[in-house]
C-alpha cells in the first residue's frame, strides 16, 4: 500500500522546506541586494532590505581597484587546470582500483579518504616551506598543484565508484578483440563513463574555484584568485559591506551559474551508484 | 589453423584449486565443448585460454606456440560472452569493427568484413543500431559477428545461449553448428546444459570440481561413461543409479541404466514397481516408478503408451545396455 500523505501534511511539510530554503539563500540573497547600496545604506540601522539608492558604483570600484578580472582568470586557470591534471591522474588509478583490485585496494580507498578528514592548517607549515624553497609561492603552476592534490582523492573515489558500475565482460571483450589498455580505456571505458566522468569534472571545479584555506595562504598578488580578491575587502581600515558585497557577488556568479545549469548532472553524480 | 593443446594446466586462486592438472587436445577445426555442473570450472578454463586468467602453471599451445604470457588480443581467438558484452555507444558496426579497426586495418576493408559478416548473420539492416534498440537473439548474432569478423584461429563461447528463450535456443544453437562448420574454424563452447553439448559437440570435455572426468564424442560418453559422474551427467532424463543387493549379482558397486533401455511390461519377469507418475509427451511416454528396496526408477517408452499412475508394472533392463560400476564409481569393463 502506498504511504497516504493528507493534503494538510503536504502543505505543512512544503511551507517548512521553503523556510529551510530561505534561510540557507537568505545570506546569498542579502549579499546580492547589498552589493547594490551605497556604503551608507549597507550598514543602516535597522538595515533596509532593498538598496534605498540603487547603484553600480560598488562593482566599478571593485574592478579599477583589485582587477576582479584578472582573479577571475586566475581562478579558472587554478580550478580548470587542477581538475584536468587530477582527471589524468585518477582515471588510471581509478580503473586499476575498479577492474585489477588486490586485498589493499580496499585499504588504500580509505587511507585516500582520511588525508581529508585532517585539518589542512595540520599541514600548513611544511607545505608553505616546500612552496617556499621550491619557488612555488604565489604562482599559478603551484596552485594548481596543491589544488589538485588535494581534491585527488575525491576524485579517484568518485570514478571509481562510476567504473565499478561498468562490467567487466565489455572491457574483457576490447581486449579479446586485441586493446591494448591505453585503447581499452580511451575507446570503451571513457566514452561509457561520460556521465560520470562529467560530474566529478564538475564538481571538482566548484571545489577548486571555493577552495579558500589553500589559496589565501599559498598566494600573494600574482596567482591570486577570487577567494583572495573578496578576502581584501576585509581590511583592517575597516569593513565596506558594499564593495565587499558586489566582490562576493562577482565572485560567487560564475560558479553558481555553472552549478545551476548543471544542477541535473550534479544531482545525478552524487546519487550514482545508490540505487540499482 | 588452430590446433589448441592443454598441457598439465592448473589455476589456483589463493588456496583454493581451480582446474587440477588439466591436458587436453583441441584439433584443428573440431568443435569441442566444455560441459560440467555450475563451479565446475569450465568457465575458468576457458578464460585461460583466452589469456582473460594466468595460469598457475602448465602450458597452452595454440598451433604450437606456448601462448601462456601472450596477452589475450595476441593469441588470435575471439570470444562470446554470455552477457554478449557488446560496446553500448557503439554501433553495430562500430561493435563487428572494432576488432578490426584495433589491428589497424584500412577503412575500407573493415567496411567490406562487417557487411560481409553482417549478411551472413541477418544484420544488415540494423548495422547504423545501437545494441540496446536490439532484442536479445539479435544481440547474440553481433557478438558472433564480431568474434567471426577477425577471421580467428578459433572461436571460445562462453554460455552464449543462457540469456535467451528456450525457442530461440534452440535456433541459435543451429546457426552456431552450421556457422562453425562452414568456416571451418575451431571452436570451444562452454555450457551446463548437456543437450546442447551432446547435439553441438565433435568432442566433449565433462569437468567436475577442477578436473576433467571423460572427454570423448558424444556417443562414447553416452555409451560407454568411465565414471559414475559421467553416466550420471550425460543423458536426459538421467540414467537410473542403483545400489546395495540389486547390484550385487552383477557384480558391481552400483549399476546403471538408462530410462530408453528399461522395458515395461504389465508381468513376466524384472524389478517390480508402482507408477508414482506418468509423463504423457507425445513422442515418449516418461514413467517414474517406484520399485520397493531399489527406489524411484525412470523408465521411458517410445510414443503413447496405456500406463497411467497407480498401475503395477515390471520393469526389465537390457542386459546389454547395463553399466557396472566399482566401489570408487569407475566402470568396470569386461
Amino acid at each position: 500500500m502506498a504511504r497516504a500523505i493528507s493534503p494538510q501534511k503536504k502543505w505543512t511539510f512544503t511551507i517548512l522546506a521553503w523556510i529551510v530554503a530561505l534561510i540557507i539563500f537568505f545570506p546569498i540573497l542579502w549579499t546580492f541586494l547589498t552589493a547594490f547600496k551605497t556604503e551608507g545604506d549597507a550598514i543602516l540601522f535597522p538595515p533596509a532590505f532593498l538598496p534605498p539608492h540603487w547603484t553600480l558604483e560598488n562593482f566599478f570600484e571593485v574592478q579599477t581597484r583589485s582587477n576582479y578580472f584578472k582573479h577571475f582568470f586566475n581562478s579558472v586557470v587554478i580550478s580548470v587546470g587542477s581538475t584536468l591534471i587530477g582527471l589524468v591522474i585518477a582515471v588510471p588509478a581509478a580503473w586499476s582500483m575498479a577492474f585489477a583490485p588486490t586485498k589493499r585496494t580496499k585499504d588504500i580507498l580509505m587511507w585516500m579518504l582520511s588525508t581529508k578528514m585532517m585539518p589542512a592548517v595540520g599541514v600548513l607549515v611544511p607545505i608553505f616551506l616546500i612552496f617556499k624553497n621550491l619557488g612555488l609561492l604565489d604562482t599559478l603552476g603551484g596552485l594548481t598543484g596543491i589544488l589538485m592534490l588535494i581534491n585527488l582523492p575525491i576524485m579517484v573515489w568518485m570514478l571509481y565508484t562510476y567504473f565499478r558500475e561498468i562490467p567487466i565482460d565489455i572491457l574483457e571483450a576490447s581486449r579479446m578483440d586485441g586493446a591494448v589498455l591505453w585503447k581499452e580505456i580511451v575507446y570503451i571505458l571513457l566514452p561509457m563513463a561520460i556521465p560520470g566522468i562529467a560530474s566529478t569534472l564538475l564538481l571538482n571545479v566548484i571545489l577548486a574555484w571555493n577552495e579558500a584555506f589553500w589559496t589565501l595562504n599559498l598566494s600573494a598578488a600574482n596567482a591570486a584568485p577570487l577567494t583572495a580578491f573578496i578576502a581584501s575587502y576585509s581590511s583592517p581600515e575597516g569593513l565596506f559591506w558594499a564593495k565587499l558585497s558586489a566582490a562576493s557577488t562577482l565572485a560567487i556568479a560564475p560558479i553558481l551559474i555553472l552549478g545551476w545549469f548543471s544542477q541535473k548532472q550534479l544531482v545525478r553524480g552524487m546519487t550514482f551508484g545508490a540505487v540499482k | 589453423m588452430g590446433k589448441i593443446v592443454l598441457e598439465g594446466v592448473e589455476k589456483h586462486f589463493g588456496n583454493v584449486k581451480v582446474i587440477s592438472n588439466v591436458s587436453l587436445t583441441v584439433e584443428d577445426g573440431a568443435f569441442v565443448v566444455f560441459v560440467g555442473p555450475s563451479g565446475c570450472g569450465k568457465s575458468t578454463l576457458l578464460r585461460l585460454i583466452a589469456g582473460l586468467e594466468d595460469v598457475t602453471s602448465g602450458k597452452i599451445y595454440i598451433d604450437g606456440v606456448n601462448v601462456v604470457d601472450l596477452p589475450p588480443a595476441k593469441r588470435g581467438l575471439s570470444m562470446v560472452f554470455q552477457s554478449y558484452a557488446l560496446y553500448p555507444h557503439m554501433s553495430v558496426r562500430g561493435n563487428i569493427g572494432f576488432g578490426l579497426k584495433m589491428a589497424g586495418m584500412p577503412k575500407e576493408e573493415i567496411r567490406t568484413r562487417v557487411d560481409a559478416a553482417a549478411a551472413t548473420l541477418n544484420l544488415t539492416p540494423y548495422l547504423e543500431r545501437k545494441p540496446r534498440m536490439l532484442s536479445g537473439g539479435q544481440r547474440q548474432r553481433v557478438a558472433i559477428g564480431r568474434a567471426i569478423v577477425r577471421e580467428p584461429k578459433g572461436f571460445l563461447f562462453d554460455e552464449p545461449l543462457s540469456n535467451l528463450d528456450a525457442a530461440l535456443r534452440v535456433n541459435m544453437r543451429i546457426e552456431i553448428a552450421r556457422l562453425q562448420k562452414s568456416l571451418a574454424t575451431t571452436a570451444i563452447y562452454v555450457t551446463h546444459d548437456q543437450v546442447e553439448a551432446m547435439t553441438m559437440a565433435d568432442k566433449i570435455v565433462v569437468l567436475n570440481a577442477g578436473s576433467v572426468e571423460q572427454v570423448g564424442s558424444p556417443l562414447e560418453l553416452y555409451e560407454r561413461p568411465d565414471n559414475l559422474f559421467v553416466a550420471g551427467f550425460i543423458g536426459s532424463p538421467k540414467m537410473n543409479l542403483i545400489t546395495g543387493a540389486t547390484a550385487e549379482p552383477y557384480g558391481a558397486a552400483t549399476i546403471g541404466i538408462r530410462p530408453e533401455h528399461l522395458a515395461v511390461a504389465g508381468d513376466g519377469d524384472g524389478w517390480a514397481g508402482t507408477i508414482s507418475v506418468a509423463e504423457h509427451l507425445g513422442s515418449d511416454t516418461f514413467l517414474y516408478v517406484e520399485v520397493p528396496g531399489v527406489g524411484l526408477l525412470t523408465a521411458r517408452t517410445q510414443g503413447e503408451v496405456a500406463f497411467h499412475a497407480g498401475e503395477r508394472v515390471m520393469l526389465h533392463p537390457d542386459p546389454a545396455r547395463l553399466h557396472r560400476f566399482d566401489k570408487s564409481g569407475l566402470a568396470i569393463r569386461n
